[in-house]
């Protein structure tokens, strides 16, 4: 079963066998309302935890989303590029930015489970 | 990725003024952030792209009760508008009650201080008096500079205690003349003084999104009231402070301390077109003789439409460069246009790089990415008594 963790940036990544789907959260796209564009890196790229790697635009302003572990891009989600709606619809799942190949599985630990990222927004949010 | 929605406000949450509309917005489920030292909706649930949309399709309930409202009172019309016209380089005597001009207070180097809207007013028993509409962020700056400036017969009475409604689309028309005999009277930047739903009304034919619509001013007490009765006819839906940005945007309207500043001279910005002959002549405003040779000899920089070939937006800030690289201006509103269905921008470059059709690149997240200068506006205006193509009173080239 896929290993599902949170950042305090609220991005998402669902690890197995070695490799990371990341994303933005539900609560994310809610926050930046209407998606219109989103950038993605080059496959290959290698990026520390914490790199922006992709960069997610509203209407009014654009966020930069990081690597929730250290890695290398293997994928990115091609579908975004006319659709960018597709985060707005459905973050964690269709809506996917890229896959990583995880460099230390250890990195994952230190992220929040569900449970304790939906704690982590009611806290912001209250 | 960093959600500024949920960070921290610059301004305290407790320090922020409300409008009288502010629990309507709550109650319809507005997402409130600070603007110009007002809690203001940014948006409704609808969010911003479905409520641009809908306003260029019906009508759009804007609250725009945050800006500033004054009325400049004096013995007669002449004199009201002379005085003013010392602040301001519009034909301000011209007009006639209940016209309304687009015009900018200058400063002696021709910068903007802001621009505003000049109603004089349609009741014979109040000749002599204009309305003036200014930008929220500038209200204190705008009444300060003209009550310091102006002879001992007129006076400028600002008026905190009346709120501000624009109604905006093709449906504004239709849905005003179910509930106001006034409506239907008006023609584009003309005003009158009425009843809408009972409720007395000061309403002009005009607005802020390149739409036909109109701008409704009254007391404050009523604001909550004439805003449910407008919400509830058929087609009209609350629009928040993002819509109200990227339709601006896509009309090529200038946004105040983005677009324009004390830094930019009105021909710079394209708005010679608010200058009428008699002032471009006589001149007795400020910054006139910086008007006058930009008008002979043309400016050093245009405000221009930028049109990103690609699908990513350039925001304010971004660098605009020659196909040579050379660094000749800079984005001052960009975004994404939702009725264009992709990014539009405006912003300045040097005056040899203005003309419509010229290729340039902007430098977004440090790759240069391919975009033409393009006309404004993006979106056809659509104002009432406005031939498509004809001269549009809003928006034309020196």
């Amino acid at each position: 079963m896929a290993n599902e963790r949170f950042t305090r940036d609220h991005e998402w990544i669902r690890a197995e066998d070695g490799v990371g789907t990341v994303g933005i959260s539900a609560h994310a796209q809610l926050q930046l309302g209407d998606i219109v564009y989103v950038e993605l890196p080059e496959v290959g790229r290698r990026a520390k935890k914490g790199e922006a790697v992709a960069v997610v635009e509203s209407v009014k302003a654009a966020s930069d989303v990081y690597a929730p572990v250290a890695g290398e891009v293997l994928e990115v989600n091609a579908g975004l590029a006319d659709k960018p709606a597709l985060v707005n619809e459905d973050a964690e799942g269709r809506g996917w930015f890229l896959k990583i190949r995880i460099a230390d599985a250890a990195e994952l630990d230190q992220l929040m489970d569900r449970a304790q990222y939906e704690a982590f927004v009611k806290q912001a949010t209250s | 990725m960093t959600l500024s929605a949920t960070s921290a406000p610059s301004t305290p949450e407790a320090s922020l003024q409300h409008t009288p509309l502010y629990e309507l917005h709550v109650s319809l489920g507005a997402k409130m952030v600070p603007f110009a030292s007002y809690a203001m909706p940014v948006q409704y649930p609808a969010g911003i792209l479905r409520e641009h949309l809908h306003t260029r399709d019906k009508a759009g309930l804007f609250d725009v009760s945050h800006m500033g409202q004054a009325f400049l009172v004096g013995p007669d019309h002449p004199t009201t508008a002379a005085a003013l016209e010392t602040l301001v380089p519009a034909d301000i005597l011209a007009l006639k009650p209940g016209q309304q001009r687009y015009t900018q207070l200058l400063t002696d180097d021709g910068g903007i201080i802001d621009d505003l809207m000049v109603t004089r007013s349609a009741a014979h028993e109040d000749d002599g008096t204009l309305l003036l509409v200014v930008n929220a962020a500038r209200k204190e700056v705008d009444w300060a500079h003209v009550a310091g400036r102006l002879p001992d017969d007129v006076r400028l009475q600002p008026a905190p205690e009346r709120a501000l409604l624009a109604l905006q689309g093709p449906a504004a028309a239709p849905v005003l003349a179910k509930l106001s005999d006034v409506a239907a009277g008006l023609r584009f930047m003309t005003a009158a003084s009425g009843k809408v739903g009972g409720i007395d009304c000061h309403v002009s034919r005009s607005g802020y999104t390149g739409e036909d619509g109109f701008e409704i001013s009254l007391a404050a007490g009523a604001a909550e009231k004439l805003a449910r009765l407008l919400l509830d006819q058929e087609g009209v839906a609350p629009i928040g402070l993002g819509a109200r940005d990227s339709l601006r945007l896509e009309a090529g309207l200038c946004l105040y301390g983005h677009d324009i500043d004390e830094t930019t001279s009105s021909i710079e910005a394209g708005l010679a077109w608010s200058i009428q002959k008699r002032r471009r002549t006589e001149g007795g405003f400020p910054g006139f003789e910086r008007i006058r040779r930009e008008l002979a000899d043309g400016p050093a920089r245009r405000r221009i439409g930028i049109r990103p070939e690609g699908r990513a937006p350039a925001r304010e800030g971004t660098e605009v460069l020659s196909m040579l690289g050379e660094r000749i201006g800079v984005v001052t509103s960009g975004g994404f246009g939702p009725s264009v269905n992709g990014p539009v921008a405006m912003g300045y470059v040097a005056a040899g790089y203005a003309e419509a059709g010229t290729p340039v690149n902007l430098m977004v997240r440090g790759k240069a990415l391919a975009a033409s200068v393009v006309p404004l506006p993006f979106v056809s205006h659509r104002y009432a008594g406005v031939r498509p193509g004809g001269s549009d009173p809003m928006l034309k080239p020196a």
